[in-house]
């Protein structure tokens, strides 16, 4: 997820302080990763040098200055762009996994054994999802719908990789 | 021996059908209360070890013990009164009498255990109503949606009361928005009635509404929880 872009998109309802932007991201997309203050604040620096965001107030308490930022027009098109764009598929072939089994086959290693837990961990997940989507309203039970339904892809290759180990480990390993 | 606490095990099941293996030393245990979802291939054996479990069919060795009892010595007259009693069941396809109205339907296993009709149908509207599909209760299951039908088959394999719920691929011909809300109130209504669930699915979405996974392969059983 491009953090910049969503920020800039919660940006577009009206001018925030990075202290609410961080507690409404956190609130709307961070249930599992909420976002550090360093993040937001390098990250709006970064925004404000490239003409993203202005400065849309200073408040000065009795603590530390507190900027109010503001989308530009600028900010507005690229979050446009962003979204218009379709993300690039992951490969499969170059993730972890892959390279997990396909080391252990070259180990000689048990990789059903790495695939078994791999499954055993995916399940975990899934079932936590379901939970939270059971208790969840509308928007959790459509967060959680996409991740399951990426993980139900994730296990199928798992157990098709499974069933398909000992043609994998002719072909990995030297002959 | 059997899992501490266990409502219902099985320890190293074996079963042919002629030269075939379909159970090659299987174990499994379900808690009270406990939804463990059974996954494998296709021909992995899952099917019949649910019916082995459910006392359907003889295993050629190994034990069950169900509520400290041996299921595999009870003849066959306790078997079946188990399954009427004790034991609930709902599958993928064609469990619904045609000729039978939805209430008339979830009524049938307690008609059949001698309650009488008055009784047995309140009690087949409390569960439809459970299973929110109280509003077909006087319609025939060729009239209802295959969502609805589904439903009405969970309503009656809890309108006895059962111990364990036996459901075989329960969501199978169903679409994924269904599926869904079958397998939420299936396991909300089990939940509820501290049922044993034995969930028979090659879903892995269908499995994550369990609270623990037994795959099946080749007749032999994993349970998952100590592969971590």
């Amino acid at each position: 997820m491009s953090i910049g872009h969503t920020l800039l998109g919660l940006l577009e309802a009206g001018p925030r302080h990075g202290y609410d932007l961080k507690r409404t991201f956190d609130e709307t997309f961070g249930h599992d990763k909420p976002l550090h203050y360093g993040q937001v604040y390098s990250t709006m620096s970064r925004l404000l040098k490239n003409g993203l965001v202005e400065v849309d107030g200073v408040e000065s308490g009795g603590g530390p200055e507190r900027k109010r930022y503001a989308i530009t027009e600028a900010g507005v098109t690229d979050v446009q762009r962003w979204l218009a764009t379709p993300e690039k598929p992951e490969p499969y072939l170059q993730s972890t996994l892959y390279t997990k089994v396909v080391l252990a086959l070259l180990t000689h290693r048990d990789a059903a054994e790495i695939l078994d837990a791999q499954r055993a961990e995916h399940l975990r997940m899934m079932r936590m999802l379901t939970d939270r989507k059971r208790k969840g309203d509308l928007a959790d039970q459509l967060i959680c719908d996409h991740a399951l339904f990426h993980l139900e892809a994730d296990l199928r290759w798992l157990e098709l990789t499974a069933a398909r180990l000992d043609r994998l480990a002719r072909e990995v390993r030297p002959a | 021996m059997t899992p501490a606490g266990s409502l219902l095990s099985a320890t190293d099941l074996r079963k042919s059908y002629g030269s075939t293996p379909a159970l090659d030393g299987a174990s499994f245990s379900v808690h009270p209360g406990e939804i463990v979802a059974v996954m494998g291939p296709s021909g992995s054996g899952k099917s019949t070890l649910l019916h082995c479990l459910a006392g359907i069919v003889a295993p050629d060795a190994g034990t069950i013990t169900y509520d400290g009892r041996d299921l595999t010595s009870l003849t066959d007259a306790e078997r079946s009164a188990l399954r009427r009693g004790e034991f609930g069941f709902v599958f993928q396809f064609g469990q619904l009498v045609p000729e039978l109205t939805c209430v008339e339907n979830v009524a049938l296993p307690l008609r059949l255990n001698g309650v009488k009709r008055k009784d047995a149908e309140r009690r087949a509207r409390a569960r439809l109503e459970q299973l929110e599909v109280d509003d077909v209760a006087g319609k025939r299951p060729g009239e209802v949606s295959g969502g609805q039908g589904q439903r009405v088959a969970v309503a009656r394999s809890l309108v006895t009361d059962p111990r364990v719920l036996f459901a075989d691929e329960p969501t199978g011909a169903l679409d994924s928005l269904n599926g869904e809300r079958v397998m939420e109130l299936l396991t909300d209504a089990a939940r509820e009635a501290r049922a044993a669930v034995v969930l028979v699915t090659h879903e892995a979405r269908v499995a994550a509404w369990s609270d623990r996974e037994v795959v099946v392969r080749d007749g032999r059983s994993r349970d998952m929880e100590f592969t971590r």
